[in-house]
């Protein structure tokens, strides 16, 4: 294992298994507690919130400025009541990323569960000292032109990155552009690649 | 506490390594320990703050060698013995039951019946925003310098971030103040401020050019600080 993979304790299974029989005991868990929570998230695909209301920004101004400026409102419209939410927008002069150094946070009500290497040292660490660096190694080579914005998510405001729309999506309309919003491009890791040519 | 969990700027940790089609649980102990932080973050047993504090206590080594749900698994029970909600004694007794049957359920060790229902999962931390009940000290432009402070206690000044001069970028409004909650000091709610800090300011002349870090910080944390060129 690598430093950016956790070595997981022999001890802890058993330590799980102890607190959870602890709690059951006690009443602080119910015993459909573990079920409920994998049956949510197996049926949580990640951060369809977020890209679905990226895509609506993309072909509608006017939702667009609503996600910048109220975004409790904006994600009204796709049934989430999240009131933490700052969004942050890419332009041709600037690219936002978003880390926790002390943590772990992230805007679990739009994007769903972290990836690992979002919470691991490395990713915390070098985010917010050699950015450029970091997403040179996912692939996003940033000219120094252009200004990096990273956000450290140090208190509950949760920051998500509104991308730029990429070029040959112009012809999209909404539910075609959902697809092409990855969890990368939210977080900030990754530009939203070209929409494939149709036709 | 300048703990390990501090992470900004910090060396040596290598690439980021990504894996492909991760699940999201590795293990099924893992969507355990996220049910007992669903079911008892949130439910009177502890607060957000707490649990933050509780994990920045962890054994360093064991913080760096371990992932994201141990260290859950053991803010939470660091916490819980804390609280007096479990002793320390009987998770290391349950502890030593389950290792020496890593087939039972956790069932196997309840005994009686639980004295009280569950309270319902809480899938989100409890709200910190507190209605606003006096001015601001500092608005969208001012020039800020962040205190150079080293609490043994909780804070979430990172340590980055210490005794370096700032923009107030935006105003969130006003929040519980994490320095306080974390130690039984009540809410003392604070306003909070979005700061922008060029990465020059933070990192001296190794900072990569054209780059600034924003950083959501309470009040306390903050002196006014002189304009700059």
């Amino acid at each position: 294992m690598g430093k950016n993979h956790p070595n997981v304790d022999k001890y802890v299974v058993s330590r799980v298994r102890a607190l959870e029989s602890l709690l059951l005991e006690k009443g602080v868990l119910g015993p459909d507690a573990v079920d409920r929570v994998i049956r949510r998230y197996e049926q949580d695909t990640g951060p369809m919130v977020g890209a679905r209301a990226v895509a609506r920004a993309w072909v509608d101004g006017g939702y667009k400025r609503r996600l910048l400026d109220e975004p409790r409102a904006a994600l009204a419209d796709f049934g989430v009541d999240f009131d933490m939410l700052r969004v942050v927008e890419n332009t041709p002069a600037v690219h936002n990323v978003v880390v926790c150094t002390l943590c772990s946070c992230y805007p679990w009500a739009v994007l769903g569960l972290p990836p690992t290497w979002y919470k691991m040292p490395a990713y915390r660490s070098r985010a917010v000292i050699e950015p450029r660096k970091v997403l040179a190694e996912f692939g996003l080579v940033i000219p120094e032109s252009r200004e990096i914005r990273v956000w450290d998510s140090s208190a509950e405001l949760r920051y998500m990155v509104l991308p730029e729309r990429p070029a040959g999506a112009e012809g999209l309309g909404e539910a075609d552009l959902v697809p092409l919003i990855t969890r990368d491009a939210l977080i900030g890791v990754a530009d939203i690649a070209p929409a494939p040519r149709r036709g | 506490m300048d703990g390990v969990h501090d992470l900004g700027g910090m060396h040596g940790f290598g690439r980021v390594e990504r894996e492909a089609n991760e699940p999201v649980f590795h293990e099924p102990w893992e969507a355990t320990v996220y049910a007992i932080m669903r079911a008892s973050l949130g439910t009177g047993l502890y607060n957000l703050d707490e649990f933050r504090h509780g994990v920045e206590r962890m054994d360093p080594a064991h913080y760096l060698r371990s992932g994201y749900y141990e260290h859950w698994l053991d803010g939470i029970a660091r916490v819980l013995a804390e609280k007096g909600v479990i002793s320390a004694d009987e998770l290391a007794a349950r502890t030593e039951f389950f290792a020496a049957r890593p087939d039972a359920p956790a069932s196997a060790a309840v005994r009686g019946t639980p004295p009280v229902a569950a309270q319902p999962l809480q899938w989100y931390a409890p709200a910190s925003e507190r209605p606003t009940t006096r001015p601001p000290r500092f608005k969208v432009g001012d020039p800020v310098v962040t205190l150079n402070i080293h609490p043994t206690g909780h804070t979430r000044l990172p340590r980055y971030a210490r005794g370096k001069h700032g923009v107030v970028h935006r105003q969130h409004g006003t929040h519980v103040f994490p320095d306080a909650h974390a130690h039984g000091g009540g809410e003392q709610p604070q306003p909070l401020y979005s700061v922008r800090f060029d990465a020059r300011e933070l990192w001296g002349p190794s900072a990569e050019p054209n780059q600034h870090v924003y950083i959501d910080l309470w009040e306390p944390y903050l002196e006014p600080g002189a304009p700059r060129g």
